[in-house]
This record gives C-alpha cells, structure tokens and sequence, in this order.
C-alpha cells in the first residue's frame, strides 16, 4: 500500500485551489494571506494541542496571546486521545506545530520523517537550555526536532508534618529505607503508597530502582532493546523491588493513582514514588506540607546520578503548511518568558528553558528544580524512552502481573524478552 | 411456495438496482472491503508509518504462544457470552414477563431498568470505580469487607460482567416486553380457562410465539459479548484480568502503539468467530423457514 | 390448544397478596437498577476533595450545582450537542432509509441471492469495529471531497466520513430487523397492488412503508442511543478537537494527570439527558415498536 499517494493528492488538490483562486479552507483564514515578510506577519500557524485540563489550556491560551508575529488557531483534542491517535494524526491532516514529548518518543516519529528538522531554531535558543534537554530534543541523525517547555521530576513525596511528628527522616540508601519502612509499619501506617490501575505509575518504580542500581546507561539501552530482560542484572531490578512489596500498599492494582495520592495526603501511607503532579492532589492549603527526596542511592558506583524527568514541548509536522511560522511559534515557546507563565499557574511542572525566572517558583518548584540540576542522567520515563508499542502491550500488562504475583519473575522475564524479540525486529 | 418469477419493468429495475446498488456498494466498500484487508494486513508487520512488511503467520503464533493477554482474553470473551446467554437475558426476560400486565407504575420500572442502556462509556466506568473502588467504594463501605474488586484479577472478570449484565437487562426487557405485548391476549385467556397455571401458560403458549423476537434478542446478546468493549476500557483499559479481544486489537492498533499487523491478527479471530457464529445461525433459520 | 392443570384454581384475577408481593419485588430490582446512578448523581453534586476524604458512601457536608455549570462551560458542551446532531439524524435517516429498501427488496421480491444478502449485510453488523480501522482510516485519508463538505478536504476528519460509517455499520441490523418484520406484512396486499400494476417503488414506498411505522419508530429509537453513544468512530476518524461529537467531548474533563470524577460525573450526566430524554418520548413507539414482528413467525 503507498503510503504518499494520498499526500500528494492532496498536495495536488490544494495546488489545484491557490491556482484557481479558491481560498484553502484547509489552512484556515489565514492560507491566503502574503508571504511572510522580514517585519512581522507570518500568516496563520495552527496548532495541535493536547492541553484539555483547565490549567494547561489556560497556559497555552496565554502563551500563544503574548505570540504576535502571525495569527495562531488552536486545535484542542483531549490529552488522552490525542495520544493514542498520534501515528493517525501526523499522517492525516496535522496542524503545524503540535505538543509532544520529549526522547524516544520523539524521535520515533522524527526517524519516520513525520517532523520538520529545527537545527536551526535551536541555533538561535540553544544558549537558554542544558545539554541534557538539548540531547532530550536530538533525533537518532543529530538534527533537533523539539522545543523543551517543561517537566516535571518524579521523587518520593512525603508529608513533613507526619515525618515530624513520628522523628522520621530521610533515608540516603536502600537499608535506610527499608529500615524506616519497618519503622513505619510498627506506627501502623502503610509505608508506600501504591496504585497501578491505570498501568503506568509502576513504571516509575521500576525507572528508578533500574537506573539506581544499573545506571543510566544500562537502562537507556534496555529500553531500546539492545539489553535482554533475562539479564541477571534486570532480574536483580525485580528482586529489589520484591523485597520492599511488603511495604507497599497492597490491592495496588485496583487503585488509582489519585486514590493513593489521597491516601498519602491523609497520611495513611507515609510516602510515595510519583511524579510532581501529585500536589495537585492536595488541598491549597496543605501543598507546603508536601516535600520530597530522591529515590535512595542503592549502587554506590551509580549513587543518585539519575532521575526521571519527563519534558514536554513542541514539535513541526512534516505536513506543516507555515513552517516559517510555526518556527517562530517554537521560538516563542522557548522564551523563558513563556515558560514562566506556566510556571506560575501549574505548580507541578518547572521551566525547562535555563534562563527562566526561577524567584517566583513554590517551594516545592525550587526544591524540583534544585534536584534536576544536581541530576547528571535524566531519563523520560518508561513509555517515554521505548518504543510505545513495547510499552503498552507489553510493559504494562507484565509489571502488572509482576504487581499482583511479585514471586514469578523468571516466567515473567522470559515473557518479556520473547514479546520484545517480536517488536524490536 | 413455488417462486414465482416476475417480470419487473424497466423503471423497477433501475429502482432496485440503485437501491440496492447503493447498500452493497456502501457495505463492501466501508465493511467487507476493510475487514478483508485486515486479513492481509494480519499476515504483516506494519507500524502504520514505514513500509510494510510480509511475515506470513509469524503474527498468529506470536499471538498463541507469546502473548499472554491473548488467551485470558479467549477465556473471557467466553464467559462473557455465557453471562450474558446465560444470566443477564433470561432475568430480562423475566422481568419482562413480570412487567407485561396492568401494573400501576409499570412505566416507572421500565425506564429504571431501561436507564442503564443509554448511559455512555464514561458515567459507566466512573460508575464503577464509584461502587467498586477498594478504599472509597460503596460496597465495601456497605458490606465493611476490603476487597480489590476492580484489581484482583480473580474477582474483577465478574464484578465487571454484573456491570454489563446491568446494562444488558434493560435492553433485553424492552425488547421481550414489546414481543410479549403482541402476544394474541386470546392464547393466554385461552390457556387460563383452560386452567393453566400461570407458569405453564407462559411457557407451553406464550413462550413459543416469541420465537421471532428470540431470534433478535440472541442476535444482540452475541453481538454485545463479542462487541463487548466499553465497560472494561473505562475501567482500566481491559488489563489484569479483564482482557477482551475487542479490547487487545485496539489497544494495539488504535492506541500510539500502532502494531497494526500483530493487531490485525487479533481482530481476524474475532472476525472468524464471528462470521463462524453468524453463519451457522443466520443459515440455520433460513433452512427452517423453507 | 389444551393444557392440563395441576392445581386447579380460580382462572380470574390473581390473589391480592401476589400482586403485591409482584411490587415488592419489582420495585427492589428498579431500585437496584438505578442505584449506581444515583450514586453517580449524589457524587455529582459533591465537591472531589470531600469524596476523597470521607469516601463516596458518607453523608453531604455540602451540596452544590456547580460542577454541573462548570461542565458546560469548561467542555463547551453545546458546541458539541450540535456536532452531534449534525451527525446522528442524518446518520439515522439514511440508515432507515437504505435498510429499509433493502429489507423490503428482500423480504418482498423474490430477487435472486437474497439469503446470501442477508447474511453478510447482517453479520456486517456484527463485525468488531476495532477489525476495520486501519484499512478504513488509510481510504478515508485517500477519498477527496470539496471544501463545501469538509473542511480537511478529505473523508477522514469530515462529519460525512462519520455519517458514512454509522450508516454502514447500523445498516446491518436494520435490514435484519426490518425484514423480519416486513415477512409478518401478509402478502395479500402485494399480491393486491401487482394486480394493480404498481412498481417497486410504489409497492416500497406507498403501501409497505406506511405499515413499518412502528418498526422505524423502534430502530430510530435504538439507532439514535447508539450513534449518539459511539466515541470509537469518532475517535479515530477526526482529528479536530472542535468536530468530535458530544460522546468524545466529554473526556475534555479528564485531565493528563488530575481528573476531578465528580465534575466527570456531572459531564456524563449532562451527556447522557438527550438519551434518557428521547427514551421518555418515545416510550411508547420504544415498546410497540417490534410488536408486529413478533406475532405472526
């Protein structure tokens, strides 16, 4: 089946309306508008967003005002659907620019040509980010095809008030936080809070233990599929993990991630491995008895090198009509200006860009971007650093399994490495 | 009855041949036409981006022998149809039978247990959560028991069948109530003179004149057990436990994931079953009617 | 037709304490039918940090509608009940239309094939829709259509490729249901019309139609609650947010990572009315509707 004869048909169709002197209701209003000129116009940019929660349309909305160089329409489908339909949209009728993530799973899509090359955008916004988010935006060729926005960093998040009052403190390595685990479980609370219903949270756990105790490195390639999962060393992951079941909240699999957040915030549990996010789970007026720590140092030679981070940002469609445009849309984007306004209405995500004004962070913001500073490995998450196909049909029902039966891991390790053979073929 | 072979104008012709030049046009080219091209897609590896690959049945064992949802998924789609075949229509039917009789609020029990069918995908699955959720849920709350309804896979095929029986009931009752409604009142009248319990009327009588609306009402019971999709999806997207082939082919060919061929695979068995079930059937009654 | 009896009894009216008995029992089943939604409807009306401290099962500190206007606004539901619309009436009217002629052309005519007809139009019907996605998806991207009809200038992303998909999936079943019922018409009045001369379409339209009231009541009843509940087709078929029925909209309110399920509560509410409503109404076409069909086999 080809692939591009619907492209160029329609590429011909469109020819066929800008000859005629039919306005292209395709690119909306702005299609027919003049070329773009050295002072400001750039025609219409359309963009395709995943941002249906309040807060984050709010953001965009604000951000995409303060745009002045070409008019701007949103397309907003829900975060959830968007996702999924991904593959559809980028081969249909994309808008220009569009939100995505950061990492494999960018790059996934930039190798089968589905996004414009921005080498040159980062030439001139470069300067503004680390080296980690300009690796984090790199294609598998070495060109950039993403514009960082923001992230958030996953930690284990406790309640300070409760760790007062029962003399808790923060452990540095993993005897210490089994230690205080058991000393949590004789004052009756549930020492980690666990929900895995929806499939993902889990992986987060498994990041982290792996990238603790294996590195960066070793995790980066598992997840591209160039490790076996019948790796001792990954086996040892799983044994790990084994191990601190006890302590963690049991009927995980039922549960949603919110529900254990809700625990968490009515101390019940006493902490838990999760993304910065869960603060949206506490009432206002409880969010400055929420801290955290980075996961504890189990590998000596690996310490606490590493952390999941997952950036979003934004992207070119390779059928983008205003490419002109939508580079200056990314531009936009990158201004630390930009990120500041998401910054101030979403507590749980930081700026990426360096030169953000960090003065006006909460606390917790402060505390987050002090960790990714100190991080030299940051890692996007799971389903974010493998393929996505991987991630959903086979990560998630295995650590699933792995969840409800921890003591099969051999079965379960040799399952996965034979699905795994049948993706990354 | 002999077929008669009849002479249709030119005009009739051209009526029936647009007519039903139009169905079969739109049914093949939006039905057959894409599921028979799923068969083919089936026999390759495709991410639906770069160029397709030709693997033979490399997906069907794969698919067997690799991949453990698949045959939790046979399993349940299974017990599914039994559920449903089994439970949730005849208490349809049931309830259709109570209801079929001047009752004061009849109209009022018809649409409580009708409500559930118009109900989408989403205030089921919060529906769900909301009763069966382990630490907030209305049942263990009720019952002081601390079960993972929704999370142990042992238990959650079950509760989640009950769901859909609960949305199934209603459906079959309207349907059974209309058929029962139509029933001559002259057989019943009939079969109670003739001093017939109630029981028995109904199912040496009333029972037996039903047969057209049966037809329907198994129809959509298998319709909606290999259909089954929406529930579970809203739950936790048909893992741990609640695997449903409807479920494992979009997971893999709608969601990011994109293993079109492997998917396509999946969706071919649910294809054989089908048209297997509906052959059989739809032969079947057209042998008796001859 | 003789029935023997084992307990002979008064035939006439049943006993008092039955008949109430029948209440008891029938008014604990409505009950527990439509429990679930009330919960649903109770948690609605509660705001989400009060459920999630105290639980879904615990007394009201507090009741508010609020999350019913906040629904409206924040998923822009009328938009939505509009794009709806715009799908599902056409989508029912030409489905009725089409399997309705088919039915009649083969309950009625003695065309050749008309088994083989029926069985594929019906096991159509029963296709997973998941089996047809991709190739569906990749000819709607390659199908043009003018500007006038689509704004994307093709099927996919149009209300027409959603229309087209409804009718041929529903199609199916009507024709099914339809031919069942048209089989019960008595063949009288054909055999009377061809004395007459009357064409198909007379014989179609004039006399085997306006006997099929009840049965279109019936199908554009169901039909109705089912295109309006569809967010598959919609899902993968669009690809503008500001197109995407009511049914998809909805998931507007689930955030990436918060979700606020009592807002979700009252949106589904809010979704779920024009259903309940149409089943109100119609109630009495709902329950006739299949009435003829099942008399005479």
């Amino acid at each position: 089946m080809d692939q591009r004869l619907p492209i160029s048909r329609r590429h011909l169709l469109l020819g066929a309306a800008a000859t005629f002197g039919v306005p292209a209701v395709l690119a909306g209003c702005g299609s027919d508008s003049p070329a773009p000129g050295p002072g400001g116009n750039l025609g219409t940019v359309t963009i395709g967003s995943n941002a249906s929660d309040e807060i984050p349309k709010k953001t965009l909305d604000t951000v995409v005002k303060g745009f002045t160089q070409a008019t701007t329409r949103i397309n907003t489908v829900d975060h959830n659907t968007f996702q999924e339909n991904i593959n559809r949209y980028l081969r249909g009728t994309p808008e220009d620019v569009f939100t995505w993530f950061a990492g494999y799973r960018m790059q996934f899509f930039a190798e089968q040509g589905l996004a414009v090359d921005i080498s040159d955008v980062w030439q001139e916004i470069g300067a503004d980010y680390t080296q980690a988010f300009k690796d984090q935006s790199t294609g598998v060729d070495g060109k950039q095809y993403f514009v960082p926005f923001s992230y958030y960093p996953w930690a284990v998040f406790y309640r300070k008030s409760l760790w007062e009052e029962n003399g808790y403190e923060v452990p540095a390595t993993l005897d210490e936080l089994t230690a205080l685990a058991r000393r949590m479980q004789g004052d009756d609370i549930i020492p980690i809070a666990f929900a895995d219903k929806d499939g993902w949270p889990a992986m987060g756990t498994f990041d982290i233990i792996n990238m603790r105790m294996n590195g960066y490195d070793f995790h980066v390639s598992l997840m591209q599929g160039k490790q076996s999962w019948t790796d001792p060393k990954v086996r040892q992951v799983f044994d790990t993990w084994r191990g601190l079941m006890e302590f963690h909240q049991p009927a995980a699999l039922g549960r949603t991630w919110q529900e254990a957040a809700q625990s968490l915030a009515q101390k019940q549990t006493g902490m838990y491995v999760l993304g910065m996010f869960v603060a949206q789970q506490f009432p206002e007026a409880d969010r400055d008895d929420l801290d955290f720590f980075t996961f504890p140092e189990i590998n000596p030679a690996y310490g606490t090198d590493s952390i999941d981070a997952p950036i979003d940002g934004y992207m070119i469609s390779a059928k983008a009509r205003n490419v002109e445009g939508a580079k200056a849309l990314l531009k936009h984007f990158a201004q630390a200006s930009s990120q500041n306004i998401a910054t101030e209405l979403d507590p749980g995500t930081l700026a990426a860009s360096s030169k953000a004004d960090t003065s006006g962070y909460s606390a917790l913001q402060k505390r987050g971007a002090e960790l990714v500073s100190k991080a030299t490995h940051i890692a996007q998450f799971l389903d974010r650093d493998t393929r996505p196909d991987f991630a959903s049909t086979v990560m998630i029902p295995s650590l699933q399994s792995f969840v409800s039966e921890p003591d099969e891991i051999d079965s379960l390790l040799a399952s996965i490495e034979q699905q795994k053979a049948n993706i990354f073929r | 009855m002999a077929a008669k072979t009849r002479r249709y104008s030119a005009r009739d012709m051209a009526v029936l041949v647009i007519g039903l030049g139009v169905a079969i046009v739109v049914n093949v080219g939006v039905i057959w036409g894409p599921a028979l091209a799923s068969i083919g897609l089936s026999g390759t590896d495709w991410s639906g981006i770069g160029p397709i690959e030709w693997v033979g049945g490399q997906n069907y064992h794969d698919l067997a022998a690799e991949y453990p949802p698949f045959w939790s998924a046979v399993r349940n789609n299974v017990l599914w149809l039994g559920f449903l075949a089994l439970v949730a229509t005849p208490f349809g039917l049931f309830c259709a039978v109570l209801l079929d009789r001047r009752l004061r609020l009849s109209r009022f029990y018809q649409s409580a247990l009708y409500m559930p069918v118009v109900l989408s995908l989403a205030v089921v699955g919060f529906i769900a959560q909301l009763v069966y959720s382990s630490d907030y849920g209305v049942l263990n709350s009720v019952t002081g028991l601390s079960v993972d309804w929704l999370g142990d896979s042992s238990v959650n095929i079950w509760v989640v069948m009950v769901a859909a029986a609960w949305r199934h009931v209603g459906y079959v009752m309207v349907i059974y109530l209309a058929g029962l409604k139509a029933v001559d009142p002259a057989l019943k009248e009939a079969a109670a003179i003739d001093g017939a319990s109630e029981r028995q009327a109904f199912f040496r009588v009333v029972f037996p004149t039903l047969r057209p609306v049966n037809v329907i009402v198994l129809v959509i019971t298998v319709i909606e057990a290999l259909r089954a999709f929406d529930i579970v999806y809203a739950i936790n997207r048909g893992r741990n436990g609640l695997e449903l082939l409807s479920v494992l082919v979009t997971e893999n060919i709608v969601g990011e994931a994109s293993r079109i061929g492997f998917g396509s695979a999946i969706a071919v068995i649910l294809l054989a079953i089908s048209v297997g079930f509906i052959a059989t059937y739809l032969s079947q009654m057209f042998r008796e009617e001859r | 037709m003789t029935v023997t009896a084992s307990a002979p009894r008064a035939p006439s009216r049943r006993v008092r304490p039955l008949r109430i008995l029948l209440h008891v029992f029938l008014t604990l089943v409505a009950l527990g039918w439509l429990l679930p939604l009330a919960l649903a409807v109770y948690a609605s009306l509660r705001p989400y940090d009060e459920t999630a401290r105290l639980g879904y099962f615990s007394l009201p500190e507090q009741l508010t509608l609020d999350y019913y206007t906040q629904a409206w606004s924040q998923a822009e539901l009328p938009r939505y009940y509009l794009n709806t619309l715009i799908i599902v009436i056409p989508g029912v009217v030409l489905t009725l239309l089409l399997a309705s002629f088919t039915a009649f052309a083969i309950a009625r005519l003695r065309i050749p094939g008309r088994r083989t007809l029926l069985i594929v139009f019906t096991a159509g019907n029963l296709l997973p829709p998941q089996v047809l996605i991709t190739p569906l998806y990749t000819v709607y991207t390659m199908i043009p259509l003018p500007a006038w009809l689509s704004d994307s200038m093709s099927l996919y992303d149009s209300y027409l490729g959603l229309i087209l998909v409804h009718v041929a999936f529903q199609f199916g079943f009507c024709v099914f249901v339809m031919a069942n019922f048209m089989r019960t018409i008595p063949e009288e009045i054909n055999e009377a019309a061809l004395v007459d001369g009357a064409g198909v379409w007379t014989r179609y339209w004039r006399l085997t139609m306006p006997l099929c009231r009840p049965v279109l009541a019936a199908l554009s009843t169901l039909q109705f609650t089912w295109m309006y509940n569809d967010f598959l087709w919609a899902l993968v078929l669009m690809s503008s947010g500001d197109k995407l029925p009511v049914t998809s909209a909805l998931n507007n309110l689930r955030g990436q990572f918060f979700t606020d399920y009592n807002l979700l509560a009252a949106g589904s509410m809010l979704v779920a009315l024009p259903t309940l409503i149409v089943f109100q109404l119609l109630h009495k076409q709902f329950v006739a509707g299949l009435t003829l069909g099942s008399t005479k086999g």
